[in-house]
């Protein structure tokens, strides 16, 4: 059975996203399999579209958004919805999103990216991360 | 290294931020046959350390590497 990395993803900012879908990544190419977990703010990541328009960064560093946005398109650094797609090519990548922020936004899977694979509650993420090698708070 | 190795297939992942390198070798790793050699090029300073934390972590073998003007070069045999 592959090794598993389970990451909550509550931060729908995307620096963190970023770290996120870097980590998402390398464990996919290291040949673990990645959970993600949606919740609150790491949802509103994934409305449809969203990844388009999505430029917020961590209120602490507000200021530096605009820079951190230049440098990356100058050095051609994948976003993280780019690195999402590549670690999705290159292994598995469960994607699932929290069914109470889902029911408090008022959403369904069909506002959600297709990436998204299922809505499921916190003892589906808990029964899978006790199982994990790696463990994250995003 | 090069000179005594031969190499199947070479990948260029110069310019390449992290993670890209690791997805572009992992690409095309399922191309290779068991028994071939690959070299890959990259620029990523963390590819020093990170192309043979992914041969240990998936069963390759690192043949060497060589470093010249800050690029890396990895030599590859696949075993897995």
């Amino acid at each position: 059975m592959k090794e598993r990395m389970s990451i909550v993803l509550f931060s729908g900012t995307v620096d963190k996203l970023l770290a996120a879908s870097i980590l998402a990544t390398g464990a996919a190419a290291m040949d673990m399999e990645v959970d993600l977990f949606l919740t609150t703010w790491g949802i509103e990541a994934f409305r449809k579209g969203a990844y388009k328009t999505n430029t917020r960064i961590s209120r602490d560093f507000e200021e530096y958004g605009s820079v951190m946005r230049e440098l990356m398109a100058a050095k051609k650094a994948p976003t993280w919805w780019e690195n999402l797609q590549g670690a999705r090519e290159i292994g598995e990548v469960h994607i699932a999103a929290c069914s109470m922020t889902m029911e408090l936004f008022g959403l369904t899977l069909n506002d959600l990216e297709p990436v998204v694979d299922e809505v499921t509650g916190v003892a589906t993420f808990m029964e899978r991360a006790r199982e994990s090698k790696v463990t994250m708070f995003i | 290294m090069s000179t005594q190795v031969h190499v199947d297939r070479f990948i260029d992942a110069k310019g390449q931020m992290c993670p890209m390198p690791i997805i572009t070798l992992k690409k095309a790793w399922k191309d290779i046959a068991v028994g071939q050699v690959v070299a890959i090029a990259a620029t990523d300073q963390g590819a020093r350390r990170d192309i043979p934390s992914w041969a240990e972590a998936t069963g390759n073998t690192l043949l060497g590497m060589s470093e010249e003007q800050g690029v890396l070069t990895f030599y590859l045999r696949k075993v897995a």
